[in-house]
Parts: C-alpha cells; sequence; structure tokens
C-alpha cells in the first residue's frame, strides 16, 4: 500500500515504513538504545529526504522515550535532578544545533555533515563497545570482578551538587557538557542521543548503571520535542504521517525486542549493538569514500 | 492597440488554417493519501475548413509543471571523501517535463522552431546566466537526474496519429510530482515548421487530509509541531499502558 507523504512529498510503502519501524523497535527494545542513529540513515536509503528524515526521527524519537521512561518512573530509576541539568545543557545545545544545520543547509553541506557525524560517532561508540565488552567477556570467563573508578579529575571541579539517587556529589560542568554535546548531535542528526548518553554517564559522570538508561530517556524527550519544534517552525520538516507510520511500528517492535533482550546476556547483547552500529558506520564511511555513481546533486534554491 | 490586434489576427489566420481540438482524461489530479502517480491520456482532433496538405502531419504534446530555481550541484573527491564543491544555478526548470511526438524527433520540428517554442527538454530549461566555468554540464546533470527519476521524458513515437487527423498519447506523471498547474501544448507541425499551437493546463493539488497537514505545517508551524508530539506522547504512553496490562494479565 503506497502512502504519499505530505511533507516530504514522496510516496512510499506503508507497510515498508511499518516494517522499519518494528525492526528498529525491536533493536532499541533489546538494546535499551532510541534506536534513531539506526532509523535516520534506513530513511535515507529509501529515499526520504534528509532534511525531513532527520526532523522526523525526532519526534518519534519522543514517542519511544516516552514509553520507556514511563517504565522507569515505575521502577523509580529516573535522577529528575540530574536529568534537569543534563536538560538545561541539551536545550541550549539542541538550539546550536539547529542553527549549524540551517547553516549548513544553506550552503548545501548539510547531508555531508550528517553523514559525516554518523561515520564519526557510530565509529568511536560502536568501535569502544565492541573492544569493551570483548574485554569484559574475556575477564568474565577468567573470573576477575570489574573494580569501577571513584576519583578522577572531574571530582576536582567547582559548582559540586549532590545528585541523591545517583549517589553522586560532583560539579554541574560536566553534565552540563555532556548535555550541550548530545543536544547539538541531537538537532544535526536526528538522535535522542542516547547511544552517546548513557556511555558518558557511565564512564565520565560515574552513575550508576540501574539509573542511566531512566534518567537518558527522561531528558531526551525534552531534548527532542524541543528538536521536532525548532524543526517544525524552522525548516517545516516535520513530516506527521511518516512520524505516525514508523513510531506504531516502533513501539509495537518494542516490546517484543524487550522479550528478546532478557534471553541474551548482556556482553552478548553489547558486542551484538557494537557489530550492528559498526556495520551502519561502515556502510555510510564506504558511500563516503566510493565515487559515487552519480556526482551532481540537486537541491532548491533559497527554501523549499 | 485594438488595431495591432487586429491586424495579428489576420496575419495569424492563414498560419492556424488547422485548429486542435483537445480533450483530457481527467481535469486535475488530486494528489491523495494513497496518491501513487497519474497517468493522463491527452487526445484531440484536428480541425480544418481546407483539404490535408501534402506535407504529412506532425503532432508534439508537451505537459510542464510549475518551473522553479534549481541549485546543481557536484561532488569532487576533497581529502579522501566525496563532497559538494562546484554548485551552478538552473534559473527556471520546470518540476516535470514531458514531450511526445508522432515521429523520429528530427523529422518533427527543426532547431530554430525548437528554440522558438522552447519544446524539447533541453529548451524547457532556462539557464542563462549560469555561473560556472561549463555550464553544459550541469543542465545536463539536471536533465540525466531528473529523467532517471521519470520527471523529465521524451518520447518519440508516442503520439498516436491517425488519418492527419485524431491523435492521443498517454503521459505518465510519477508519484513525487509538485503541486501547481501543469500546463499542456499540442503544436501541430508540416515540414518541420510549427502550424498550429493549442495551450491548455491541468491542475495538480493535494486534496484531504494532505492538502490539510501541508497547509498548517506552513500556516501554523507551531500547532503543527505541538500537534506532532502530542501524537507522539500519546503513542508512547498508550504502548507503556498496553504493555503494563498484558503483562499483568
Amino acid at each position: 500500500m503506497q502512502v504519499y507523504l505530505p511533507i516530504a512529498e514522496v510516496s512510499v510503502n506503508a507497510f515498508l515504513l511499518l516494517g522499519l519501524g518494528g525492526l528498529v523497535g525491536v533493536l532499541s527494545g533489546m538494546f535499551g538504545v532510541g534506536g534513531g542513529f539506526l532509523m535516520t540513515p534506513l530513511l535515507f536509503f529509501i529515499g526520504i529526504p534528509p532534511a525531513v528524515a532527520v526532523a522526523t526521527e525526532a519526534n518519534q524519537i519522543v514517542a519511544s522515550s516516552f514509553s520507556g521512561v514511563l517504565a522507569h518512573f515505575r521502577r523509580k530509576t529516573v535522577d529528575l535532578r540530574m536529568g534537569t541539568v543534563l536538560l538545561v545543557g541539551g536545550l541550549f545545545g539542541a538550539a546550536l544545533g539547529v542553527v549549524v544545520f540551517n547553516y549548513l543547509k544553506s550552503v548545501g553541506q548539510v547531508d555531508l555533515l550528517v553523514k559525516l557525524c554518523y561515520v564519526v560517532f557510530l565509529g568511536i561508540i560502536g568501535g569502544m563497545m565492541f573492544f569493551e565488552s570483548l574485554n569484559a567477556m574475556r575477564k568474565s570467563r577468567a573470573g576477575v570482578v570489574p573494580k569501577r573508578k571513584k576519583h578522577n579529575w572531574i571530582h576536582g571541579l567547582p559548582f559540586k551538587m549532590r545528585f541523591r539517587t545517583s549517589g553522586l556529589y560532583i560539579s554541574v560542568i560536566p553534565p552540563l557538557i555532556v548535555g550541550v554535546a548530545v543536544g547539538i548531535l541531537a538537532a544535526i542528526m536526528g538522535v535522542g542521543g542516547g547511544f552517546i548518553m548513557v556511555p558518558a554517564m557511565i564512564y565520565l559522570l560515574g552513575m550508576p548503571t540501574k539509573v542511566v538508561v531512566g534518567t537518558s530517556l527522561f531528558q531526551i524527550i525534552f531534548v527532542t520535542a524541543f528538536t521536532t519544534m525548532l524543526h517544525a517552525t524552522t525548516n517545516f520538516t516535520v513530516d506527521i504521517v511518516l512520524a505516525v507510520l514508523l513510531l506504531v511500528g516502533g513501539v509495537i517492535g518494542a516490546q517484543f525486542g524487550a522479550v528478546l533482550g532478557a534471553k541474551l546476556k548482556a556482553e552478548q547483547l553489547r558486542i551484538l549493538l557494537a557489530l550492528m552500529v559498526l556495520g551502519v558506520c561502515g556502510k555510510l564511511a564506504f558511500d563516503l569514500l566510493v565515487m559515487p555513481s552519480e556526482l551532481f546533486s540537486l537541491g532548491t534554491a533559497g527554501g523549499h | 492597440m485594438r488595431l495591432l490586434l487586429a491586424l495579428l489576427m489576420v496575419l495569424a489566420t492563414p498560419l492556424m488554417a488547422e485548429e486542435v481540438v483537445l480533450g483530457l482524461s481527467k481535469d486535475e489530479i488530486a494528489i491523495s493519501a494513497d496518491f501513487d502517480g497519474s497517468e493522463i491520456l491527452i487526445y484531440g482532433a484536428v480541425k480544418r475548413e481546407t483539404t490535408i496538405p501534402d506535407e504529412p502531419l506532425q503532432v508534439i504534446i508537451t505537459v510542464s509543471g510549475p518551473s522553479h530555481q534549481v541549485t546543481v550541484r557536484k561532488k569532487d573527491r576533497r581529502f579522501g571523501i566525496w563532497i559538494n564543491t562546484e554548485s551552478a544555478e538552473i534559473d527556471e526548470a520546470p518540476s516535470f517535463y514531458a514531450v511526445a511526438t508522432s515521429d523520429e524527433w528530427s523529422k518533427v520540428i527543426s532547431e530554430t522552431e525548437d528554440l522558438r517554442h522552447q519544446i524539447s527538454v533541453e529548451r524547457a530549461i532556462r539557464a542563462v546566466g549560469i555561473n560556472a566555468d561549463d555550464p553544459q554540464r550541469f543542465s545536463k546533470a539536471l536533465i540525466r537526474i531528473l529523467s532517471s527519476e521519470n520527471k523529465y521524458q521524451q518520447r518519440d513515437f508516442e503520439v498516436n496519429l491517425r488519418e492527419q487527423t485524431l491523435f492521443d498519447t498517454s503521459i505518465a506523471m510519477p508519484a513525487n510530482l509538485t503541486e501547481g498547474s501543469h500546463k499542456i501544448r499540442v503544436f501541430l507541425t508540416r515540414n518541420q515548421e510549427v502550424v498550429s499551437i493549442y495551450a491548455t493546463e491541468i491542475d495538480v493539488r493535494k486534496v484531504g487530509l494532505e492538502r490539510w497537514l501541508f497547509t498548517l505545517s506552513r500556516q501554523q508551524p507551531v500547532i503543527y509541531g505541538l500537534m506532532s508530539l502530542a501524537i507522539a506522547i500519546i503513542a508512547g504512553w498508550g504502548a507503556s499502558a498496553a504493555f503494563q496490562i498484558l503483562r499483568r494479565g
């Protein structure tokens, strides 16, 4: 069944979109990530204009994060205070990101920037995760218990604040910076940034793993909602029909993913996620490095 | 002014000794939610008061969408990766353009007549003030890309012509059409010269939900954005609630 998307102005198969949403939903349910980093490149591949893909994906992440955070509120694994600090940085970063996005759109480099961001971040995160989980698997076989570092340079910074739920007493500067960085990425890449936020919270801020996902989801809702509004009012690129098709598939897929994820070991899960991230990264990098079959591309002058 | 017009009429009459009577299979193309391209059937007859001249009649039919300024960008290898470097503005390029003829292009019309009436795909694009060292490359690229998307079509022998009087053709329009009025022109030629022109229009527009959403997103972007968010929140909450019920049940 073909559906004409009013904003993207292309006709696509509705079942393809439901399927894509479902597939990414399964993965996001399994691994606890928003799935935007997979969905946005997939949307590029099926021919949705990048600007529409990025803006619409932000809207879809609002839905999946909201669904996820409710579960975490029930389990009381959301650090509201930390979430708010990250959010302040995130909103600032998102505004900055949309400005950068619009500027690059006007000079015709937005596709390049989005793709480069993907290659760089997916490469780094995927590689780190892959080696870290390989090490963890080797250590767990050898019977060594991993030790968490308690003190580093982050504890020497001023403006300290107590985060009760996380059991932390640290400066507000690192969370603010993490928030800004993730906000910029959310706006440019059309992702919630969970796949960057989660490692940053664990390794940089030293938060306990059980509150990380909930807190990350909490602030992602607001950042992506803000990004959606900015894209909707400045670029008119949020396609509501596309978003609905994706999120219907996504929320259903996520339920199956959660069941599947519970059957796998944490290290195996992370290695699979790492391989997937590296796969998407490889495909995008390949496209940038290999001479394209069509060297020319079209763009509308002075907006749509 | 009126005198000039009368003079023109007198001059034009012998030229228009043959006139086109045209029919379309539909008055407008409606882009609805299930729109998946459309085909229009263009048919007509040649009305004439005199006997049929010896030179064989040929028919050219064009359909052109609204024109826009288009930026064509070219990729080059920089630092090992392919990025957009050069670009050129094409002043006016129709969003859709189809030409169908009753015979081989070179037999139907001459270069000069094509130039005067801007019939072929190459002529339909206006790239006068192009500021690149090789402007041809960019307009050619534009035609190549849009032809591959079926947005530009040059099709010889596609007009059926019977007894030099009745003609018909069908034009397939792709799913990613642009809104606006599409101009249809019919040229009758003899000996590669245009002997008669007929022009009409067909409207392409979004209807129903598509129309409403598109208008809302442009005119009330804040409300549109909030509506998108509300749908997202409700769907997220709904999925979470449904999952709760399933787990308890």
